[in-house]
């Protein structure tokens, strides 16, 4: 039962770390390897309107979503709409716009352990005996309800559409007069923001900690290639698979493990099928 | 004359095309046109150490050219193969590793250890990339960018080879002269060697597997066993680096399987020039130095050379070489249209 509770809160949260991965690359196919850094400056900004400006928390959450929105959004225009289509390019520009992000934040100051967010609710509750605190039912909560969310918006939606359009055939898009640009960037922004409601879903479970920025980029890359990436149901089902094996390796093995199951992961899914569990690209296109 | 009625036009200078034949035997000015980049390079290295002033820049001068290594192996991986591996620190920690055991465990001394490191490393990391070489562009990037962080992981969760301590107690070269001439002569020979290697007809296959693979594979050639072989070379090469790393600094670590390893050499590859192999030089020569004298103030060096790589990738992103080739050897000028 424990494993069965756990198992899902893991697996949920993984799944909202991954999410925004998964859309900017299904969209734009641009691998936003700055989306760790992105989560973790959206806990600063929560951080700083909360605690430093005294604004009331669910605005400062809403307030920082949009930054992180805005940033996302201008990180595109900027930089990575020049090098867009050059797939190292664009690994090695949002790297480094990552490290420049969070390496800045270090330097700026933001360490050590004072940097906590508050919980939405206090209190647990018993369920089949395993007691769980309340913010962890939340997160589960919305975090299903922001996936049910984001299939109704992407297919019920004119921009919703458009996306998906996008994500089909940019060129068939681009013909039928969906400004792919501004489509990608309005991709990059849902991204940026959806690793902003991962954080302060998950953040006030911990300190906010630069590390977490690693870690979270490592996870999210995790679940996307485990469900094919720019499939982005897929990366809700290997959140599951990852979370649950996750899970299970602390309980049967020990907690240094966990770390090697999410790169293992990674590792045996390109191996063995790189167009992951429910990848819908040709095989052509990504080996020989 | 306003832009709009000109373009610029670029021609080889004269010298360049006499130079390029039997011509460039007949006087001293042409000889020293070809020659002279070229000396001025190998004196440069040779004299490098000499002309620090303590031990500690000594000590800098043998980390870039440490680093240079594992940048020029990349460039090569990238621009002559193309496999784009984000896992310079993968090299590095595996060689190191492979020295600090070979010392430890069996007590080789390091004149030893280095070429076995870089022989053994780069069978070890062959062998385990080996099941990733059908992948392409990002799948191999991110699949290259994991292995480090698993191997750290899993020396880490195994505890083996000291666990988090790393290896100490490591031999040091015997001295400082040694140690500083080895990594410079690495150099020169990596450097030679990879630009004489690319154009012979096995560097010809490597750049033809980069540019259409299934052409390659329908005339019958075996890329697998070709991207294997490349893997080997750049990665026996990182090893060995590695190998001189770990001597170096008389100890091995989780932290040589850091990212620091897989980005300054991009980052420096970038920048000096990617695909001239002297431009991975070039770009450790000035970012190794800077980011050094940046060691004050701590994390900003790694804020410092993300902004100019991100910088040079939009605004440069054929690097520093590729320009001063050009004004090298051609000159520009406005012609009406």
């Amino acid at each position: 039962m424990e494993i069965l509770v756990y198992g899902t809160i893991n697996s949920v949260s993984l799944a909202l770390m991954g999410l925004g991965f998964a859309m900017v690359y299904g969209i734009s196919r641009v691998p936003n390897f700055a989306h760790g850094a992105l989560y973790v400056i959206c806990g600063f900004v929560t951080w700083t309107l909360f605690q430093k400006l005294g604004l009331p928390y669910f605005i400062a959450i809403i307030l920082s979503l949009g930054v992180n929105g805005v940033l996302g959004m201008l990180m595109y225009r900027f930089v990575l709409i020049r090098v867009r289509g050059m797939n190292i390019s664009e690994i090695i520009a949002s790297y480094a716009i990552g490290l420049i992000i969070l390496e800045g934040l270090r330097f700026g100051g933001f360490r050590g352990m004072t940097y906590t967010l508050p919980v939405f609710m206090e209190g647990s509750l018993m369920i089949g005996g395993v007691p769980v605190d309340y913010h962890r039912i939340v997160m589960t909560i919305i975090g299903i309800l922001l996936v049910a969310g984001l299939w109704l918006f992407t297919h019920h939606t004119r921009i919703g559409l458009a996306l998906q359009g996008m994500a089909q055939d940019e060129r068939a898009a681009l013909m039928l007069g969906i400004d792919s640009d501004f489509m990608a960037m309005l991709a990059m922004g849902f991204g940026a923001v959806l690793a902003g409601v991962a954080a302060t879903l998950i953040m006030p479970l911990g300190n906010i900690v630069v590390e977490s920025g690693y870690h979270v980029l490592i996870m999210s890359i995790a679940v996307c290639i485990v469900g094919g990436l720019g499939s982005w149901m897929g990366a809700f089902f290997a959140a599951f698979i990852i979370g649950f094996a996750q899970i299970l390796t602390v309980v049967y093995i020990g907690s240094h493990f966990q770390m090697v199951v999410a790169i293992l992961a990674i590792i045996l899914t390109l191996i063995l099928k790189p167009s992951g569990l429910f990848g819908q690209q040709k095989e052509l296109e990504e080996r020989v | 004359m306003s832009s709009q009625h000109a373009r610029k036009e670029r021609i080889d200078r004269g010298i360049k095309v006499r130079s390029d034949g039997l011509y460039a035997l007949m006087s001293l000015r042409e000889l020293s046109y070809l020659t002279l980049p070229r000396f001025i390079l190998i004196a440069g290295m040779m004299l490098l150490p000499v002309l620090m002033p303590d031990m500690y820049w000594q000590r800098v001068i043998s980390i870039v050219c440490i680093y240079t290594i594992l940048a020029i192996s990349f460039d090569f991986l990238a621009h002559y193969v193309g496999l784009v591996s984000l896992g310079g620190a993968f090299f590095i920690g595996t060689g190191g590793y492979t020295a600090g055991i070979l010392n430890t465990y069996f007590g080789l001394p390091p004149i030893l250890t280095v070429p076995l490191a870089a022989i053994i490393g780069g069978l070890i990391c062959t062998l385990m990339l080996l099941p990733c070489l059908p992948l392409k562009g990002v799948y191999f990037a991110i699949i290259t960018l994991m292995y480090p962080l698993f191997m750290a992981r899993i020396i880490e969760a195994f505890d083996i080879f000291g666990g988090t301590d790393g290896l100490i107690g490591i031999d040091n070269f015997s001295s400082a002269f040694v140690e500083q001439y080895l990594v410079v002569a690495m150099v020169l020979m990596f450097l030679s060697g990879i630009r004489r290697f690319v154009t012979t007809d096995m560097g010809l296959i490597f750049t033809a597997i980069m540019d259409n693979d299934q052409a390659v594979k329908a005339s019958g050639i075996n890329i697998a066993k070709y991207k294997a072989l490349a893997v080997f070379i750049a990665s026996a090469m990182g090893c060995m680096a590695g190998a001189c790393l770990t001597h170096i600094y008389m100890w091995t670590g989780i932290s040589q399987f850091a990212l620091d390893f897989s980005i300054l050499p991009i980052a420096a590859t970038v920048i000096g020039g990617s695909g001239t192999l002297i431009g991975p030089l070039l770009g450790c020569l000035i970012l190794v130095p800077v980011s050094e004298l940046l060691r004050d103030f701590g994390t900003l060096r790694i804020v410092f050379y993300a902004s100019i790589l991100v910088g040079f990738i939009l605004f440069r992103s054929d690097g520093i070489m590729v320009f001063g080739q050009r004004k090298y050897e051609q000159f520009e000028r406005w012609t009406k249209i």
